[in-house]
């Protein structure tokens, strides 16, 4: 076919958590603009186990950019170079034939390598499981439209809400601090009028076990942002630091 | 044995009250002595997990995605149905039920949609409660769309991302429950098949996927909440990752399968690029609101198309055939999925498909632009525009799009009771797993629905009862039933693993794909069955034979986790053939060529054709023994479908 | 823990340290920059020998001064504890990193900036400050005729060991009002007469500038202080500000006095 590409990868490949691992060079043959960066790496995973050799492991599931399970840091930039979308959603006609391309895992230390680029991105859900909730259990609840929210604010909130997880925040950071991934979180319920009760033990919690991680310290230089395939808003970080802050300079008892 | 849908008495708007009146409860202080295990942490899943656990029982959850957020429901975009009637526009939990039936032609069970649409209500309550944030009006209420052709204006979404809302508001009761420590939550975990002993369902078999480590855990029921079987298709707007397996180990221990054949095709997807193509992407429904679907009248301009000596936007408006409209007068383009879908199929097969593979329709908005403008065309379809430019490279604002029906929902599933039991005693079945709710064809936001109204609303009242009736007593984790399920497993394991043949296991998924497609799809002919059924049994020994699978056990190992769900996706698409053959009436989201009527439209057959197939498992290479559900029609009348 | 010792532990509440020791030190930019423009008047140094002795003996400017240099040490200490952290936090470098793409330089340096204004302060501290506190430094003794405010004269007084430090001193005799004050200002002209002096001096302005042009802002982020409604007034006051108006204002004045003194 006309328009197919011929690439060099240079892929992370590392046995298993323990292993040390190194970059390995691919070549990816007579690829199609119309491929996605996925797609493209399973014809090159084909071949790979055609030749009995190991295929590249890494994390994908939706493949339409809403899961989060994909996670490439693709020549220097989480899920690659354009802008809001995951990797499963970078397509090949964003590369040029004769490129390298550099595909690494997601780094931190919070984020261990499982195995080649799939990493371990249990420490999300740990902080989401520290407070990411509003305590109410199923049934008893008020009808759905006992509360009006702000058509504002419930935007908003929707905002925050769209982070698909992925840890792109945490991999584009210099300092990989998840503050971009744990504001967004806070922020959802932090808006809305259901997420009051709970607002100022929340953030504590959460950011208790953010730090627990060993995330790193933001410095506001906005890579998350950027970065991020959801375009959540560092505004949400602003927020976070504000109702932490709140919650243990001003708060009297104990949220 | 003989199906007992244990169908409550009485009139249908109090069964369910009733019923859960006649349910035994357990006693509170016993609940914490019970374990229940729970496989899928999807809409269904996670909603159950987290409802069990705020009752006292402890509750095991398993996935196998790194977190039960990534659970497909992730990916519904388009919304979900509740009876709340906030719009004043004649809705009603009876309307909805109504809707659904029909929606479903008359081949589900009036019990079982009563009750979801009595209960669709509270969802939404829940949901919002948890945080959910649905999409609202200035004034500060909710908003609602009508979908999928209703006449009611009964859906709530949240922008295009109805599903993820959703999935994070169960997610995060259910991470409330496992900071409390009453939910144990395994993710990266598969499971591999269910322990029975004495005929009830009392633990499952897990792969690690991370490590390898095989393991068992014992519970006193389980639920599986593992979504549906899409992908038996190869190419379907499911993830990657769903499968059948669960379901399917499920099956042969004795669990009957429903309906296999029944499966959804949704019209608005984009197509196909080539070969390389490892997924769909559904494009919302509501696209058909504004956009006109169309083909070139003539073979010849579609060759042109094709080849991209013309583009679409230069056809005149007298070359063009807008085929719903001028078929179906009344709906036009808003027809339900399933004649959208034939009807592209058709038209592509004549030879006038468009596009350079030639597998696609158009669906065009150059009236609509002019209409209302492009602005707010791009307030109400900018993300889907998006979407659609990302994939394809071209822009719907200038070009009309092109679209293909694509593989979206399956309707069958384990077959289960009322109280989701299936026909293993303690073995619960839940969301897209089951075949409970939606007939033969699915209306659209009406899985999400069925999803969290099983989990939050149903199980924890079904669940309780059989509980209560087989006690606290531990189960017993040395019975022998254990360690034998787990070396089954390990052998299975090992054969796969043995198997360094020539042909990727993709390879086969795709070949698998392509039978199912072509013979099982929109359109199927005993002709076409049979021959599939043959093809698929070689494939399948082919499969064994000559596939390739790598690596080892004791690693992550993507080889060895696809190489397991492709081979039970060869063995249910014999049994999805034997029983589309088995049905021989054109009903719902599927179309038997032999069963239509003059005007070449669906033919239902009520006479022959009304009930549940009920599929058991008799052994390998084994025809499958068929039980038949009779569907016992109280409240509605049966009509036939007219679109015209 | 107690609630205290934990906010200051924690994440947040370092970065609040960093923030609030910053904003502290950019006001002190401020009063600095103005009280250093005296410098510019062609008065031998009387008024800025004046106002260095007001800054460093009214006792509330001098609590304002411990608290400058505890600022000063703790936003140094605070910094390095956080790189640290941070370079922790990603123990496995990029092999390629493509920062310019999604963030500004100045954001990603901050610590490079940081020791550059470090080195800085230490030369200058230790040339002008500590001299002033600690050191031998000549006094001037100034007369102005109070009929005539432009009638100065200007009389050096030579550091001499041997002979006891004159006191400093403010009166009126006759028609004059007389000084007599640390001559801080010959220190400065000397100084600033050296090239490398003048040299250190711009650099660290320069990195003065992309550290405030990033910190000014940040500060307010980590304060949580994003309403939309003031956030363009912050930028700008980070960007004009603090990045061009105060950082040139300190480079002119080693620049005059080595080009026009
Ligand atoms: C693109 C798309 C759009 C849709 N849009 C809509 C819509 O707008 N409205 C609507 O109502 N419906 C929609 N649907 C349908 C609906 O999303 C699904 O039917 C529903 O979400 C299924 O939920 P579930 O909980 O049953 O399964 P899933 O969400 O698929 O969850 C399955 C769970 O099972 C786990 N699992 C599977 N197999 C195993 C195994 N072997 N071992 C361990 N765990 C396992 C998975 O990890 C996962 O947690 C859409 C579907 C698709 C594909
Ligand atoms: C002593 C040497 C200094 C070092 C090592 C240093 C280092 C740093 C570092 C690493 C940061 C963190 C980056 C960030 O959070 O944005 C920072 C922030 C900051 N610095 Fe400095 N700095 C020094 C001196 C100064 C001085 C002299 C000023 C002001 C005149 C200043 C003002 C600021 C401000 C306002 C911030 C932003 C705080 C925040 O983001 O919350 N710094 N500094
Ligand atoms: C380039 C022009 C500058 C000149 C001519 C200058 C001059 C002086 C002089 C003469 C002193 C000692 C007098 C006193 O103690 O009040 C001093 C003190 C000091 N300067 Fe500067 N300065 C300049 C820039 C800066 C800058 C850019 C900073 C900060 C980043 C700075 C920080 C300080 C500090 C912290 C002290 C000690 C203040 C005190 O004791 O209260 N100076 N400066
Ligand atoms: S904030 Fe953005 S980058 Fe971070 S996890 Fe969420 S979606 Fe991904
Ligand atoms: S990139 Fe990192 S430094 Fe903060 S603003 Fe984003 S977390
Ligand atoms: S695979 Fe789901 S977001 Fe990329």
């Amino acid at each position: 076919m006309s328009g197919n590409m011929n690439l060099t990868l240079k892929v992370w490949r590392q046995k298993n958590a323990e292993a040390k691992g190194k970059l390995v060079n691919y070549k990816a043959d007579g690829i199609s603009p119309d491929m996605s960066f996925l797609e493209m790496l399973d014809v090159v995973n084909e071949d790979l186990i055609k030749k009995s050799e190991d295929p590249i492991h890494f994390d994908h599931d939706c493949r339409e950019g809403i899961c989060g399970m994909c996670s490439l840091h693709i020549n220097g930039r989480p899920h690659g170079p354009k802008h809001a979308v995951t990797t499963c959603q970078l397509h090949m006609r964003s590369f040029k034939d004769g490129d390298t391309i550099v595909i690494e895992p997601w780094r931190a230390a919070a984020f261990p390598v499982i195995k080649d680029l799939a990493t371990n991105r249990a420490a999300f859900e740990r902080i989401q499981q520290a407070g990411g909730f509003i305590s109410v259990n199923t049934g008893g609840v008020p009808d759905a439209n006992d509360i009006p929210i702000p058509k504002v604010i419930a935007d908003e909130a929707f905002n925050s809400a769209t982070c698909i997880g992925c840890g792109a925040c945490v991999a584009a950071c210099k300092n990989a601090s998840a503050m971009l991934f744990v504001s967004a979180k806070v922020s959802q319920l932090a808006l809305l009028p259901q997420g009051q009760p709970e607002r100022y033990r929340r953030v504590q919690a959460m950011v208790a076990q953010m730090d627990a991680e060993g995330f790193g310290n933001c410095t506001n230089t906005g890579a998350c942002e950027a970065e991020c395939p959801k375009e959540i808003s560092l505004t949400n970080i602003a927020r976070m630091n504000r109702d932490y802050l709140t919650a243990k300079l001003f708060k009297e008892e104990e949220v | 044995m003989k199906l007992d849908a244990k169908i409550p008495e009485g009139p249908l708007a109090e069964k369910w009250s009733k019923q859960k009146f006649n349910l035994k409860l357990v006693n509170p202080a016993n609940k914490r002595k019970y374990t229940v295990i729970v496989v899928g942490t999807g809409l269904a899943g996670a909603s159950a997990a987290a409802s069990l656990a705020e009752l006292g029982y402890n509750v095991k959850a398993f996935c196998f995605q790194d977190s039960p957020r990534r659970a497909h429901s992730i990916a519904a975009q388009g919304g979900i149905n509740a009876a709340k009637n906030y719009q004043n526009d004649g809705d009603s939990v009876y309307r909805l039920f109504y809707d659904t039936i029909k929606g479903g032609d008359y081949r589900s069970r009036e019990a079982n949609v009563y009750r979801l649409a009595d209960v669709s209500v509270n969802i939404i309550d829940q949901c919002v409660a948890q945080g959910v944030p649905f999409a609202r009006e200035y004034g500060g209420l909710l908003d609602n769309r009508s979908f999928g052709g209703s006449q009611v204006s009964r859906t709530f979404y949240a922008r295009g991302q109805t599903g993820q809302q959703l999935l994070l508001g169960a997610y995060s009761a259910l991470n409330r429950q496992i900071n409390l420590g009453k939910v144990k939550m395994y993710t990266r975990h598969e499971m591999m098949d269910v322990v029975t002993i004495d005929g009830e369902a009392k633990g499952i078999i897990t792969r690690d996927l991370v490590s390898g480590k095989i393991e068992s855990h014992e519970g006193h029921a389980v639920l599986l909440c593992t979504g549906g079987y899409g992908n038996v298709f190869y190419l379907s707007t499911n993830a990657m990752g769903c499968n059948v397996t669960a379901a399917w180990k499920a099956h042969k221990k004795g669990a009957y399968f429903a309906n296999p054949c029944f499966t959804q095709i949704h019209p608005t997807c984009i197509p196909v690029s080539g070969d390389h193509q490892s997924k769909l992407t559904l494009m919302s429904e509501s696209l058909r609101n504004d956009g006109r679907v169309w083909a070139p009248k003539t073979v010849e301009l579609a060759k042109k198309l094709q080849s991209g000596e013309i583009k679409g936007e230069d056809l005149k408006e007298e070359d063009r055939d807008y085929f719903l409209e001028r078929k179906y007068p009344s709906f036009g383009n808003l027809v339900p999925r399933d004649v959208a879908s034939r009807n592209a199929k058709d038209t592509v097969d004549e030879g006038r498909g468009v596009g350079s593979t030639g597998v696609a329709v158009f669906l065009d908005f150059a009236d609509a632009i002019n209409r209302l403008g492009e602005d707010a065309v791009r307030a109400k379809y900018g993300n889907l525009f998006d979407m659609y430019y990302q994939i394809t490279d071209e822009n719907p604002y200038k070009r009309p799009m092109r679209i293909y029906p694509a593989v979206h929902y399956t309707m069958g599933g384990l077959w289960v009771d009322y109280n989701l039991q299936t026909t293993i005693k303690g073995l619960y079945s839940l969301g897209e797993c089951n075949f409970s709710d939606h007939g033969a064809n699915r209306l659209g936001a009406s899985a999400l629905m069925q999803g969290l109204a099983d989990g939050y609303f149903v199980i924890p009242y079904t669940v309780g009862d059989y509980l209560a009736n087989i006690g606290p007593k531990p189960v017993d984790a040395n019975h022998p039933a254990f360690a034998e399920a787990k070396k089954n497993v390990e052998e299975r394991i090992n054969k796969l693993l043995s198997l360094r043949g020539t042909k990727t296991v993709d390879d086969f998924h795709r070949d698998l794909g392509h039978i199912m497609w072509e013979y099982c799809g929109m359109a199927r002919s005993e002709e076409g069955l049979i021959k599939a059924k043959g093809l698929i049994r070689q494939l399948r020994e082919d499969f064994w034979k000559n596939a390739i699978v790598l690596g080892i056990n004791e690693e992550m190992n993507h080889s060895l986790e696809k190489a397991g769900r492709v081979a039970d996706f060869l063995e249910l698409g014999e049994l999805m053939v034997d029983d589309a053959l088995n049905r021989k009436e054109s009903c719902g989201g599927h179309f038997r060529v032999e069963s239509q009527t003059e005007e070449g439209e669906a033919l239902r057959d009520d006479e022959n054709y009304s009930y549940v197939a009920a599929w058991e498992y008799q052994g390998d290479n084994q025809a499958e023994e068929l039980h038949k559900e009779d569907l016992v029609f109280e409240n509605v009348k049966l009509t036939q479908r007219s679109y015209k | 823990m107690s609630n205290f010792a934990q906010t200051f532990s924690s994440s947040l509440g370092k970065k609040l340290i960093m923030s609030l020791t910053g904003l502290f030190l950019c006001t002190f930019l401020v009063v600095h920059l103005i009280g250093n423009i005296q410098l510019f008047k062609d008065d031998g140094g009387q008024a800025f020998n004046a106002y260095s002795y007001f800054m460093t003996h009214f006792p509330p400017i001098k609590i304002i001064s411990y608290l400058l240099y505890a600022s000063i040490i703790i936003h140094a200490i605070y910094a390095l504890v956080l790189t640290l952290n941070n370079k922790k936090a990603r123990p496995i470098a990029y092999a390629s990193y493509n920062g310019q793409a999604n963030s500004p330089w100045t954001s990603r340096n901050m610590g490079i900036l940081g020791t550059i204004i470090l080195i800085f302060l230490v030369v200058h501290m230790s040339n002008f400050w500590a001299q002033y506190h600690w050191g031998d430094l000549p006094y001037a003794k100034y007369e102005v005729s109070l009929s005539n405010p432009s009638d100065v004269k200007v009389t050096p007084i030579p550091f001499n060991a041997s002979v006891a430090e004159p006191a400093h001193a403010d009166y009126v005799q006759g028609d004059r009002q007389v000084l007599v004050a640390k001559d801080l200002y010959k220190i400065v002209n000397e100084s600033f007469q050296q090239w490398w002096y003048v040299a250190l001096y711009v650099i660290s302005m320069a990195a003065m500038s992309f550290h405030l042009i990033h910190g000014f802002r940040s500060a307010f982020q980590t304060l949580g202080w994003d309403n939309n409604k003031y956030v363009p007034l912050i930028r700008f006051l980070g960007v004009w500000v603090f990045g061009v108006l105060i950082p040139i204002g300190f480079a002119a004045m080693p620049l005059y006095f080595f080009f026009f003194k």
